[in-house]
């Protein structure tokens, strides 16, 4: 789960990490408030989960109380296209306002799990307020690494190098070492699945911060958290995504035309690859799951054919814990309580196929029976047409 | 022949009394596989399934001389029961749960790194050596007993493969599904490790997909070591980036875990990649000259 600069910063400051002085605002009010307490000298942040949020105009440092006011009304309910958003850009519907500080230098500070090793690794770099992914393909020595051991945390000793190693003053280097002792106890402790500090600041005053935050929390542990699920923002999720995740169905929309509906995460992914090697563009990615029943299949209908961009549905199941005839009994009846008017091509390979494909023949409806996953995307391309 | 499961294989069932523990024993059993007795704690000395019921996996091992486990626990205990059966002496555990934190993982790996056992998965539908044992959740009908070795981070991908080698006429030794989740106990590397070792293996069909570099480390192995035929595909090659696809494991970040980058490593390593699962069983045949 993703969750807002704001709130990332707010978890970090708990756990010691020094964040800067700010208020989140919903609305231009609110802003004008949170500036006018922080003294005016401020900088008005947009509040989406997409980087690169400076670049595209989401955020504004302005000297008095009424520039806050004036940017808070420009960025707040703006369509913000970032080079993460695509096209069609995200609407920022909340607003951070921070205290403006006299920076020396910008640096970088991230955690990530190493999946050779089954340990998290910390990076620091002195190449701050950079896109890591450049500087790691350009100059991959400016980023330095510790292993986080596990039970044990980061080191005082590895933090120290990784602080001088960037080129903290030496006046400066314990704060920045407790900051980074602090930030990696709060990946351990919230169960992170990602933490970016980009940029970690050194101030004129040899303060260091956290200027940014980009937290992620490990979906699979949300049970340990209750307390962040009201960090979850819908709005910041497609519609369509939220609905399917109502009714447990790994569904992710993408910007095709074929709707894919398919068992196990794999297939879903490979289903998707050969419709596109069809000549055809994937409309999203649905996973239904092994254990998938009729009303599975009917909720996943729904959603799939509420994408108005949809032109023709591929279904690709191999029955092995499902049964075809189930599948097939639960398409056709889906079918029929939808009232659904797109071409459906489906293939089914495993247990009781023959059956399946008895009871899609005489249901009726003109489905499209591949034989073969080519088959099948071949057909579907075509019927999209 | 075959690697870490066959006709000697004891089984132990963790979760043995829930709906999916039972669901799946029963499939094994009737599949062929010695499934010796299972562990719920408070249900001990009760039976279920016609097997003995034990509070905990030590007592199961000693009493049953089970050599492996199947864990069909729920995800906030099921790291736990993964080290109970460490802890335990049992050589292989194969843990079947999805949705397992990887904070929780990262301590299981940890806690392995002493002990002689290996486990299989998290995320990952099973082992299976055709005709001898079934372990995991694996539709046991369509495999046939013969030469390839299959690797796979996908359940159904696995599936499709081996549908199309056995219509084929083309058997398996062994099937490993090493599961979706970014850390697992066995890896591509491992398991094609011990599927080279097996005299009775004489061509291997790997299937990755997108997130980490685990097919990377592979192909550069193989390319040294490997001279059977060696089939590949990879999922994922049309995933948007920083999306993760259903596996909590596949997922593009920062550049890294690319399909293109995996098809491209392995080809150099002589692999022969599929552009699409359609034609693995295809492919293998000719690779075989069949």
């Amino acid at each position: 789960m993703k969750i807002h600069e704001y709130q990332g910063k707010a978890i970090l400051a708990r756990y010691g990490v020094p964040v800067p002085k700010g208020k989140v605002a919903f609305t231009v009010e609110e802003a004008e408030a949170a500036a006018r307490e922080l003294g005016g000298f401020v900088v008005v942040k947009a509040q989406i989960h997409a980087g690169g949020r400076g670049k595209g105009g989401g955020v504004k440092v302005v000297k008095t109380v009424e520039d806050a006011v004036a940017a808070a009304q420009k960025i707040l309910g703006m369509q913000l296209v970032t080079h993460q958003t695509g096209p069609q850009g995200q609407k920022v519907g909340r607003l951070l306002i921070e205290e403006a500080l006299p920076i020396e230098k910008e640096l970088y500070l991230g955690i990530t799990l190493d999946r050779a090793s089954g340990k998290n690794v910390f990076m620091a770099s002195s190449e701050g307020g950079m896109e890591i992914e450049e500087v790691a393909h350009h100059t991959p020595e400016k980023i330095l690494k510790e292993v986080i051991e596990p039970g044990i945390g980061l080191s005082g000793y590895q933090a120290r190098k990784l602080a001088f190693g960037i080129g903290i003053p030496a006046a400066s280097v314990n704060a920045a070492a407790k900051a980074m002792i602090a930030l990696a106890k709060a990946y351990d402790e919230i169960d992170c699945s990602l933490a970016e500090i980009n940029p970690f600041i050194l101030l004129k005053d040899g303060r260091v911060m956290a200027l940014d935050a980009k937290i992620n929390i490990d979906d699979n542990a949300m049970f340990r958290h209750p307390e962040f699920a009201e960090l979850r923002d819908l709005a910041e999720e497609d519609p369509l995504e939220v609905e399917a995740s109502k009714f447990s169905l790994n569904y992710i929309k993408l910007d095709g035309n074929i709707a894919c509906m398919v068992n196990g995460a794999g297939l879903a992914m490979a289903t998707m690859d050969i419709v596109k090697y069809a000549g055809g563009e994937p409309a999203n990615f649905l996973d239904v799951g092994g254990g998938a029943n009729e009303e599975q299949i009917k909720n996943a209908f729904r959603i799939l054919l509420s994408d108005a961009a949809v032109k023709a549905v591929f279904i690709n199941i191999f029955g092995g814990i499902l049964r075809c005839d189930i599948l097939a009994t639960g398409v056709v009846n889906a079918a029929r309580e939808l009232g659904i008017s797109v071409p459906i091509v489906i293939r089914m390979e495993g247990t009781n196929v023959a059956e399946g494909k008895k009871i899609l023949a005489e249901s009726g409806f003109n489905f499209g029976v591949a034989d073969g996953m080519k088959d099948g995307a071949e057909q579907v391309v075509r019927a999209a047409q | 022949m075959s690697v870490l499961v066959n006709k000697n294989t004891r089984l132990l069932v963790q979760g043995y009394t829930g709906a999916q523990g039972t669901f799946h024993a029963t499939q094994s059993i009737n599949y062929g596989t010695t499934v010796v007795g299972g562990v719920t704690p408070g249900k001990g000395g009760t039976k279920h399934l016609d097997r003995p019921v034990f509070n905990t996996v030590a007592d199961c091992v000693k009493e049953t001389g089970a050599n492996a486990s199947v864990i069909f626990v729920p995800p906030p205990f099921a790291a736990d029961s993964i080290m109970e059966a460490a802890d335990a002496g049992v050589a292989l555990i194969v843990c079947i749960t999805e949705g397992i934190p990887v904070r929780d993982m990262i301590a299981v790996k940890q806690f392995l790194k002493d002990k002689n056992v290996r486990l299989i998965g998290p995320n990952c539908p099973g082992i299976i050596t055709p005709n001898e044992c079934r372990i995991g959740i694996m539709p046991g009908h369509i495999f046939k007993p013969g030469n390839i070795g299959v690797v796979s981070r996908s359940g159904t991908l696995t599936y499709e493969a081996v549908g199309q080698l056995s219509a084929l006429g083309i058997g398996q030794s062994t099937c490993i599904g090493i599961g979706g989740d970014p850390i697992i106990g066995t890896t591509h590397l491992d398991a094609i490790q011990l599927l080279n070792a097996d005299p009775d293996t004489h061509a291997i069909i790997m299937v990755g997909e997108i997130g980490g570099n685990n097919e990377e480390i592979a192909a550069a192995w193989i390319k040294d070591n490997v001279t059977k035929p060696v089939i590949g595909f990879i999922a994922g090659q049309t995933a948007p980036e920083g999306r993760r696809m259903g596996h909590a494991g596949a997922i593009v970040a920062g550049g890294s875990g690319k399909a293109e980058d995996k098809m491209a490593a392995m080809t150099a390593a002589g692999i022969t990649v599929c552009a699409t699962p359609a034609e693995i069983g295809q492919k293998v045949k000719e690779r075989l000259g069949l």
